[in-house]
């Protein structure tokens, strides 16, 4: 193998398989003087750049009312671990558009998985629609005001 | 033992330092490289060994460097360079390698530049050139390059359009992040002269 690939596949990471949209709890190491501790980032995940060693992320919350984004290394030792919360289902592959958006309106509709992703809350989102499927012109309209509770409680 | 030797710059990537920091570093594929000759007071005025690297097919050498190979015992090789230093423990055939150098050292990487071609002097010299517009007629020429009277001739080293790059270069104060000697690889923060593939000189500073 070619050394440059192989001195880059030595530092890459096992990651977790997470997409544009998905909410993520992203563990740091922060160090406080000789002590270390792990710190959560919990936020949208906006936007993925680069590939192998070089990929990053980019993760978007809002906190006490003010935006903050942080961009981290993918395969960066100081990132403990990275979990999903929440699968989005967006249509885009970066997600700016957020940044002009507060409130509801940065909601993300939640991806519909068969298997173990699949929380209660996406078993709920399944119901409401399975309960009206004939007021076919409501019906998208209805399973939004039946998600935005349980959005906003996520958020919390 | 002497402070350099010769390789090839591989290309550049990244690594995560122990404190989790990016840092940009050049791979260089130093060495191993085998004393041909052992330069000395008595002999030659002074003292030095020419190092050889990269090994080519005997066929592939000339009969003079032949020869010059035969005297030392050892492989023909592509690239020849003298350096100086400690040469006491040093004799033709034996071999230097990567370990002369330790993580933390700061070395400088000589290596030969990128050739840019015949450049004007806003791309050579880093003039600012005229305005475009405005009935302008000054663009990106040079300019005035000199007095008419006295001396009546241009000063040398005046700078003017011509050849750039193509040639040695020095980066001094490069540090040795890793090496890796099963590998004969030198990982310098930071980026060295030439394209990859070029050869490089790496000196201890």
């Amino acid at each position: 193998m070619n050394i440059l690939d192989s001195i880059e596949k030595e530092q890459m990471r096992s990651t977790p398989d997470f997409a544009i949209g998905d909410t993520l709890k992203v563990s740091l190491k922060v160090k406080e003087g000789d002590k270390e501790r792990i710190q959560v980032f919990e936020g949208v995940c906006i936007a993925k750049n680069g590939g192998g060693i070089r990929e990053t992320f980019t993760v978007r919350k809002v906190s006490y009312g003010e935006g903050v984004e942080r961009i981290m290394p993918l395969h960066s030792p100081l990132i403990a671990d990275i979990k999903v919360a929440k699968r989005g289902k967006v249509a885009r592959a970066k997600l700016f558009y957020l940044r002009d958006l507060s409130g509801k309106a940065t909601r993300i509709k939640e991806k519909e998985y068969k298997a173990e992703g699949a929380g209660k809350a996406e078993a709920s989102a399944k119901k409401a629609r399975a309960e009206k499927p004939e007021k076919s012109a409501k019906a998208p309209k209805a399973e939004k005001a039946a998600k935005a509770p349980k959005a906003a409680k996520a958020k919390k | 033992m002497i402070s350099g030797i010769i390789g090839k710059k591989l290309g550049m990537t990244q690594i995560f330092t122990d404190d989790g920091r990016v840092t940009p570093v050049t791979v260089i594929e130093a060495g191993p490289c085998a004393v041909v000759q052992k330069k000395t007071v008595p002999s030659d005025g002074y003292d030095a060994v020419q190092i050889g690297f990269l090994e080519i097919r005997e066929s592939k050498a000339n009969k003079p460097m032949t020869g010059h190979f035969k005297k030392a015992g050892t492989a023909s090789y592509r690239h020849l360079r003298e350096f100086h230093g400690d040469t006491s423990d040093m004799e033709p055939g034996s071999k230097v390698t990567v370990e002369i150098f330790a993580r933390g050292d700061k070395v400088s990487v000589m290596g030969t530049s990128r050739g840019k071609g015949f450049q004007g002097v806003i791309v050579r010299h880093h003039f600012k050139g005229g305005r475009a517009t405005h009935g302008s007629m000054f663009h990106r020429e040079p300019g005035g390059i000199g007095s008419s009277a006295w001396p009546s001739r241009v000063w040398k080293n005046k700078r003017l359009p011509g050849h750039m790059g193509n040639g040695s270069v020095t980066t001094r104060g490069l540090e040795v992040v890793d090496i890796k000697a099963q590998d004969n690889i030198l990982l310098v923060k930071g980026a060295v002269p030439g394209s990859p593939g070029g050869i490089v000189i790496v000196n201890k500073i």
